[in-house]
């Protein structure tokens, strides 16, 4: 199918004397989700999405059309409606004649260990039966549910320059939750929002630690029942990976979002504290923070070979010893803003364009063990497993939740407590940082469901972290 | 699209084996998007999609699975064919449902209308015409929605509606902007201008040295786009049955009793005056209004066909996420020209920023100050104040600390194009309130 989409493209693209740039992107993403909620199978879903989008750029002006038909016919209407898109707005468009796009060739598939057809349906249900049952471990356990998500999406993309890039990309993403209850005190214990997620195939259910999560769960959700609530007041806070994964991506995935800086999220997603003339310069945290953007790892969830726009993907620091070295911009936008950027051009799926996002986004490993981060901590507190989000629309007051913390008093862990939070304000938290695990605690995580753009778009991105400490944190609990 | 439908659904049907049934959902648009920095066009673009999600069903069991429609006949045809064969091939590995629900009678309803929305580049146009000079940002949505139910018994339900949606801030400097909207069946450019004259007359305030207060308690006014993001937040597990019945609601102290809210607090789902369809996608038509909470106190919930099947009650035909899609919240008596006033000294919030639950089941909710912030002294509108950080519970703010509801409501139709443009909408006051904790 994939041959006879390309010729159709070759075919209906415009000659480049005809039309400065043109691209078809033809994405299919086929996924199938299957879950166990008290020990009932949900309904299955097996999906598929099918469709392409076709880029124009023109005398300075942008169009695209997205269409479901993949017809001769159906495809060159789309691409007369991007043409008279960019046409229409001509007058009174971004200026696009600066922008140069690459017309690459090449091909990447995701490293696949144990294909998902390894196991047949049956197999992977009774896994998650086998798990639900594990997780309904006491009588105040009043919800729990094992699931198991797979998407794969194929991507053909075309250029009338010569380009041609297909990539498949395949991950799995499992998830395990369970929820106990006693009179009005509700709490949840879980594997996140599939921050399990990677690439390659059924192994990602090893990787995952399934069976060591559906047994440690309802034992954590029964302590947290009962538990006290987190204190309130200035505390070391020392983040697991599976909130530090949040930390990252809220507070300097977004703010370094190149689009957001030029002013392109203002209506919906918002600003950014950043702006262009810190590059190069500011503090953005301590000298141990180093932040790589790296879709070129191969198990984590946001790896590809190319963008959207066909531009090679490399790994680059955008913070390192601390200071902020590039922002997170396309080709489009790095030509706007006259700044390096990074292969970051991803659209969720053939009807939307492609815009600035994060990929895989990492904190780098340091150099303490995990046992000297709490040997430095009189008083402080460890949290886990985030489940509230929120920060404002510059990227810079925010306030995270967790489902679980546990006290650390004299470098010792101590008793857990329920309901943790803390604020704090990115332009300074990450100058509290004052210890980087080593890559003995480094988790390679994901967040599926990162939300941005008008319209609208979804897209997945990785975060790889170790272990993290900051000093003197306002850390507080519920009511 | 409606050829499309009806085209497969009739193939489906034809397809079906001795002893299976189906269910059908379809959703598709024709749509213009054109986005706007600066007060030019950053990217103009048209999109035509439509899914057909098909659940096929042998007794007890069934399977469920999508595919994209491409217009083209024998290429749909083929799809089907495929999808049907990965689903009966499941259906091999599924044990019985016991709380699979589906409706099993025809319930045939068609609701079409005419709607001509203008050229969306002319639209355009005529926007940055007009705002030429000032910062604008934001989108321009609009086109032709469209759902549909079929099952093989005979069922058949069409919704097709078009709107626009245009959605934007003027901005002045770094944060400070505001926020409008303007939506629709039939775009009026007389009532786009009165929004953005109102708009560009609101940005003289926006441009005052901003004020920054320290954390703590305030008097506080929430505009009816403030209540909305409250509304939103309570909505992901606030009024479905599943919700209640696991515990996850912040409404569980008012189910046990042991808090309320205000009695001038009702909430019901309001489908027949919804913009969107009064069917779901196991095919149960929705009734016209469910109550969910009155003077206070839970009432009821939005229960999907799944959920009434596993806690053995009726369905009200919500979606399987048990969210509203017509969340209507009644007004109060407060005159919206009287707010100012009778705030007197605190803070008009205009808008509100990226809430979630900092306690879920104390029903706490933190979240931002956005846009259109200002602080009000003596009944007049002062300056605007840098955004500040809330985290509140739903029982103090539209509770015990609950002033009263505005009189008049907007009528908020959710600009929320994730996957495609939403059919959602909401009724929705302002709200007084004698305080709200501020803490960042």
């Amino acid at each position: 199918m994939l041959e006879t989409i390309a010729r159709r493209f070759e075919e209906i693209l415009p000659k480049a004397s005809d039309c400065t740039y043109c691209a078809a992107r033809f994405v299919e993403q086929r996924s199938e989700r299957i879950a166990v909620r008290q020990n009932v199978v949900q309904p299955l879903a097996l999906d598929t999405d099918v469709g392409a989008m076709i880029t124009v750029m023109h005398a300075g002006s942008y169009g695209y059309a997205a269409t479901n038909d993949l017809s001769p016919n159906g495809l060159r209407t789309a691409v007369e409606r991007a043409r008279s898109w960019a046409a229409k707005v001509a007058l009174r468009t971004v200026d696009y004649g600066k922008i140069v796009l690459p017309h690459p060739r090449g091909a990447y598939r995701s490293p696949i260990a144990k294909p998902w057809a390894s196991l047949d349906l049956g197999d992977k249900i009774a896994l998650l039966m086998e798990h639900s049952q594990r997780l309904k471990a006491h009588d105040d356990i009043v919800d729990w549910e094992a699931v198991l998500w797979r998407v794969e999406t194929t991507t053909l993309f075309v250029t009338n320059g010569g380009g041609r890039v297909t990539q498949t990309i395949d991950y799995v993403a499992p998830r395990l939750s369970v929820t106990a209850n006693r009179d009005t005190e509700t709490q949840t214990r879980s594997t996140g929002v599939y921050d399990h997620s990677q690439q390659g195939g059924l192994v990602v259910l090893d990787r995952a630690q399934m069976h060591h999560f559906s047994e440690l769960l309802p034992v954590e959700v029964m302590q947290l029942l009962t538990a006290p609530n987190c204190p309130s007041g200035p505390r070391d806070l020392v983040l697991m990976p599976d909130q530090m994964m949040l930390q990252i991506h809220e507070s300097i995935g977004h703010p370094l979002e190149l689009d957001r800086i030029l002013g392109d999220e203002r209506n919906y997603a918002g600003t950014s504290f950043v702006t262009l003339d810190m590059f190069g310069r500011y503090q953005y945290g301590s000298p141990l923070l180093d932040v790589t953007f790296d879709p070129v790892r191969g198990e984590q969830q946001a790896s590809y070979a190319f963008d959207d726009d066909g531009v090679p993907a490399e790994k680059v620091y955008v913070i390192r010893g601390g200071i902020l070295e590039r922002p997170l911009g396309s080709a489009f936008s790095q030509a706007r803003a006259g700044v390096a950027g990074t292969a970051n051009a991803r659209a969720t799926s053939w009807n939307r364009p492609p815009i600035d996002r994060m990929a895989n986004l990492n904190v780098e490993s340091g150099t303490s063990s995990f046992d000297a981060i709490l040997g430095g901590v009189e008083k402080g507190i460890l949290m886990t497993t985030n489940c509230s989000w929120s920060i404002d629309d510059s990227r810079n007051k925010f306030q995270f939740g967790c489902e679980k913390g546990q006290l650390i008093e004299n470098g010792k862990l101590g008793p857990i407590v329920k309901n943790p939070n803390y604020r704090g304000v990115s332009a300074t938290f990450w100058r509290s940082l004052t210890a980087v695990g080593d890559a003995s605690t480094l988790e390679v995580l994901a967040a599926p469901f990162c939300g941005k753009g008008e319209p609208n778009q979804v897209v997945n991105v990785g975060h790889a972290s170790p272990v993290c400490r900051f000093d003197g944190i306002d850390v507080f609990g519920g009511e | 699209m409606r050829a499309s439908f009806d085209a497969l659904t009739g193939e489906l049907t034809k397809r079906l084996a001795p002893g299976e049934v189906f269910t059908a959902w379809f959703q598709g648009e024709t749509s213009d998007f054109v986005r706007m920095n600066q007060g030019k066009v950053r990217q103009p673009g048209s999109v035509t999609q439509g899914s057909l999600f098909v659940d096929l069903i042998q007794g007890k069991r069934h399977a469920g699975g999508s595919l994209t429609i491409s217009g083209e006949a024998a290429v749909d045809r083929e799809r089907l064919a495929a999808l049907v064969g990965s689903l009966r091939a499941a259906l091999a590995h599924l044990p019985e449902d016991p709380f699979l629900l589906y409706h099993r009678s025809s319930s045939p309803t068609e609701l079409v209308t005419d709607d001509v929305l203008p050229d969306a580049g002319e639209v355009t146009a005529r926007v940055l015409d007009r705002a030429r000079g000032l910062d604008f940002v934001g989108i321009y949505a609009a086109g032709r929605v469209y759902r549909g139910f079929a099952s093989s018994f005979g069922q058949r339900n069409w919704f097709e509606r078009s709107s626009f949606h245009l959605d934007f801030s003027l901005y002045l400097r770094a944060d400070k902007a505001v926020k409008c909207a303007y939506a629709g069946q039939n775009w009026s450019d007389d009532a786009f201008l009165a929004r953005l004259e109102k708009a560009r007359a609101d940005l003289d305030v926006i441009a005052r040295p901003p004020k920054t207060i320290d954390p703590g308690s305030y008097r506080v006014y929430l505009a009816p786009a403030a209540v909305s993001e409250i509304l939103t937040v309570l909505s992901w597990a606030g009024f479905g049955l599943k919700s209640h019945r696991t515990k996850q609601t912040p409404f569980l102290k008012m189910l046990s009793g042991e808090a309320r809210l205000a009695d001038a607090v009702t909430l019901s789902e309001n489908t027949a005056q919804s913009t969107g369809p009064a069917f779901g996608a196991a095919g149960f038509m929705k009734p016209a209004r469910v109550p969910l909470i009155e003077k206070g106190r839970y009432v009821g919930t939005l229960c999907s066909p799944r959920s009434a099947k596993e806690y053995g009650v009726d369905t009200n035909g919500a979606r399987d996420d048990e969210t509203p899609q017509a969340l209507d919240f009644a007004p109060g008596s407060v005159p919206s020209g009287d707010v100012t006033a009778r705030l007197d000294t605190g803070i008009f919030v205009n808008n509100l920023w990226y809430l979630n639950f900092s306690d879920r089941s104390a029903g706490r909710i933190t979240g931002m100050t956005r846009f259109a912030t200002l602080w009000v002294e003596r009944g007049r509108i002062v300056a605007p104040l840098n955004v500040m950080r809330f985290d509140e519970t739903i029982y103090r703010t539209l509770g015990e600390n609950l002033l009263g509801l505005t009189e008049e409501r907007d009528f908020i139709l959710d600009n929320d194009t994730y996957g495609q443009r939403s059919t959602g909408c909401a009724w929705v006051p302002g709200a007084l309130m004698s305080d709200m904790r501020f803490t960042l």
